[in-house]
């Protein structure tokens, strides 16, 4: 196993940074901010007064944009909340939007880039139509991207809302319905809970909330965020674990779901990585159920434990780039068999060949 | 304080070795910067406008704020129309620009490090010079001869803090200076080189999305003085209008404070303390507007502001 990157050892234990050098403080700092994580971090060191000044202002200000970000997931959901309140369904907040309005302990400094609901699939047209009724407008303006999306995809194409730029993801299902594993998502919508006070906006319950997130970062996502997602896993365990029955009823729902094998890749490298605490007879339940054959395991070892690093430069080493470009082709793999994806992938090259040059005007300061 | 070593004590030689090799690392106001490059223009370039900044010496005492390259792009981009990249820490969130404009492209990339991270001071578009311990912000629109009167100023005995943004404290209020040098475009820099033959100023580089830009190296004793920091004592928005008498009038602070949030570089991110820092600054200051087309105008009559205390 590869030694654990200073951030690990930090979000294991915050007071690891007692006695850090100003040297080591720049390296915590960078790899942070490059696993997304600066924000969690400043949140994890709240308690710890006497850090050093050019370290804590990073922090202050990682600390500032996560709250601003928190409070427009609150404006934005209310605004949704408004957009879907006439279709009278289930509206379920994905991953940290999920945590930020239910008040879980994954949500503090936790950054997002867009607000992913759920919602019953025979009522998507509905929901894309009131929310173009009320702004939001569909970003892949390309015909090829929007019949990918909608023939192949469990989501419809991102829509970003006209005045406040904010993007929501709109999914009738966790995984591709071309996928490998087969969860039925219409079972995770039916126990969903409603938020206090918020009739139609809800999360999944604790045990789908982890298995959703476990799925996400073992089958489908590009683990940019790889450890942050495995933060919010850590955070979610840690707290939901110490409830009667849950990791029985954590197993029990991967089985009824078909999502023992991301479940268990989600105790294994949040054991090894963060070092949650897993009691030993889940860990050796889910073994039973869900580990692959040793050669594969051994290269998904090989695999996560490079791309679930932050991702900078001084985590990578030699085949940092390789696992992470391995996974990538995985998670395609893993959503669609060789004959759907492989045109597609090809056609994804040349595209993004093509348009690499719109993807950043200069952002230089306004004037 | 501890002893300054300036960045210009290398050698020219030796300080574009270690550019292009490790980096070099030198403080700019209240940041540490690490800059690598291995292009010629860049490090001629910053030798000449950052030599008198404070190196900042390797080793378990450092922390870097921003570690940033400017490279060129490989293939074929090294021989046709060759182009910089910018990249903070490995990430490269602008696209390449032409070769002419590395220099340029370092100082707007470092203004989108500490516009977009650094929330823990607001931070406000627009030139800030001090005198006599009081700050005076000189927010403005494009084309208001922002930066051109700033660099008139202070030439003439004014400190500079910024010609780009200013850093308020959020702890005290306090301006912090971030003396770097200035941004001179198009006909400015004809300007500049007339009114003050002393200064230094890069080479220009051409058809940049902003005309043709040249650098004015901050002068000596702001670059000295950079841990100083200062109260603000005034908000005044300059005018540039050919042929124009000079003349300083009030402004609503209502307007002013509005102004500035809309100009603010994160004001929306520091929420109700942003919101009060700006109120108690704008509170404390005088608003004016300030209409000139003469350089030594603005000079006579900026020196004879008075503040009470």
């Amino acid at each position: 196993m590869m030694a654990r990157p200073l951030l690990s050892e930090v979000l294991i234990n915050p007071d690891r940074v007692t006695g850090l050098s100003l040297q080591q403080w720049d390296l915590l700092i960078r790899q942070a901010r490059h696993a997304d994580l600066l924000a969690r971090l400043a949140y994890l060191l709240a308690g710890h007064n006497d850090l050093p000044e050019p370290a804590q202002s990073h922090l202050d200000s990682a600390w500032a944009f996560a709250q601003r970000q928190a409070q427009s997931v609150r404006y934005e959901v209310a605004n949704i909340k408004k957009a879907l309140s006439d279709l009278d369904i289930p509206v379920v907040l994905l991953k940290g939007a999920a945590y930020v309005m239910a008040g879980l302990p994954a949500a503090p400094g936790r950054l997002l880039s867009d607000i992913d609901i759920l919602v019953p699939k025979q009522r998507m047209e509905a929901v894309e139509n009131a929310l173009l009724l009320y702004g939001w407008r569909t970003t892949h303006h390309d015909e090829y991207d929007q019949k990918y999306y909608r023939q192949w995809m469990h989501e419809i194409p991102p829509m970003k809302h006209g005045v406040r730029g904010a993007v929501i993801d709109v999914h009738h299902a966790i995984l591709p319905p071309t996928a490998r594993l087969k969860p039925d998502s219409s079972k995770m919508l039916a126990t969903a809970v409603a938020l206090a006070g918020q009739m139609e906006i809800c999360t999944f319950t604790p045990v789908d909330m982890i298995l959703h997130s476990a799925t996400h970062l073992f089958h489908e996502g590009e683990l940019e965020h790889g450890l942050r997602d495995l933060v919010d896993l850590d955070a979610l365990l840690r707290h939901f674990g110490t409830q009667n029955g849950f990791w029985e009823q954590l197993i029990e729902r991967a089985v009824t779901l078909d999502l023992t094998r991301p479940l268990y890749y989600a105790l294994r490298y949040t054991a090894q990585m963060v070092a949650t605490p897993i009691p030993s007879f889940a860990v050796k339940a889910v073994a039973r159920l869900g580990r692959p054959p040793a050669a594969l395991l051994w290269l998904m070892d090989f695999l996560f434990e490079r791309a679930l690093r932050p991702d900078h430069v001084s985590c990578d080493d030699r085949y940092t780039a390789l696992a992470r470009w391995m996974l990538y082709i995985r998670s395609h793999y893993l959503r669609m068999p060789f004959h759907l994806l492989f045109p597609h992938l090809i056609r994804k090259a040349f595209k993004s060949h093509k348009g690499s040059t719109s993807l950043a005007e200069p952002t230089v300061a306004k004037e | 304080m501890p002893h300054v070593t300036p960045l210009n004590s290398l050698s020219f030689a030796r300080f574009s070795s270690q550019l292009a090799g490790a980096g070099v690392a030198f403080s700019v106001g209240p940041f540490v910067v690490s800059l690598k490059s291995s292009i010629t223009s860049v490090a001629e370039g910053v030798y000449q406008l950052y030599g008198e900044y404070p190196l900042i010496a390797g080793g378990a005492d450092r922390f870097v704020d921003y570690y940033l390259a400017l490279e060129q792009s490989q293939g074929l981009r090294r021989w046709h129309r060759p182009q910089v990249k910018f990249s903070y820490d490995g990430l490269h969130p602008f696209k390449p620009l032409p070769l002419n404009q590395a220099l340029p492209l370092f100082e707007w990339g470092l203004n989108w490090c500490v516009a977009s991270q650094m929330h823990s001071y607001l931070l406000i578009h627009a030139a800030v010079i001090e005198r006599n311990g009081v700050a005076i912000i000189l927010p403005a629109p494009p084309g208001s001869g922002k930066s051109t009167l700033c660099a008139g100023l202070v030439s003439r005995g004014w400190r500079l803090f910024s010609d780009e943004m200013a850093i308020i404290s959020m702890a005290d209020g306090q301006v912090v200076p971030c003396p770097r040098p200035i941004g001179l475009k198009n006909e400015s820099i004809q300007i500049m080189r007339d009114y003050e033959p002393q200064a230094v100023i890069s080479r220009a580089s051409l058809d940049t999305i902003k005309g043709t830009v040249a650098l004015m190296k901050a002068p000596s004793d702001s670059i000295r003085r950079a841990a100083e920091t200062a109260r603000v004592g005034g908000i005044i928005f300059p005018r540039y209008q050919t042929n124009a008498e000079a003349l300083m009038t009030v402004r609503s602070k209502a307007q002013t404070g509005l102004y500035l949030a809309d100009n603010s570089f994160n004001y929306s991110v520091t929420g109700a303390r942003g919101f009060n820092m700006l109120a108690e600054v704008v509170d404390g200051a005088a608003c004016l507007e300030f209409t000139y087309s003469r350089l030594d105008d603005a000079v006579r009559i900026f020196d004879a502001l008075e503040w009470s205390a």
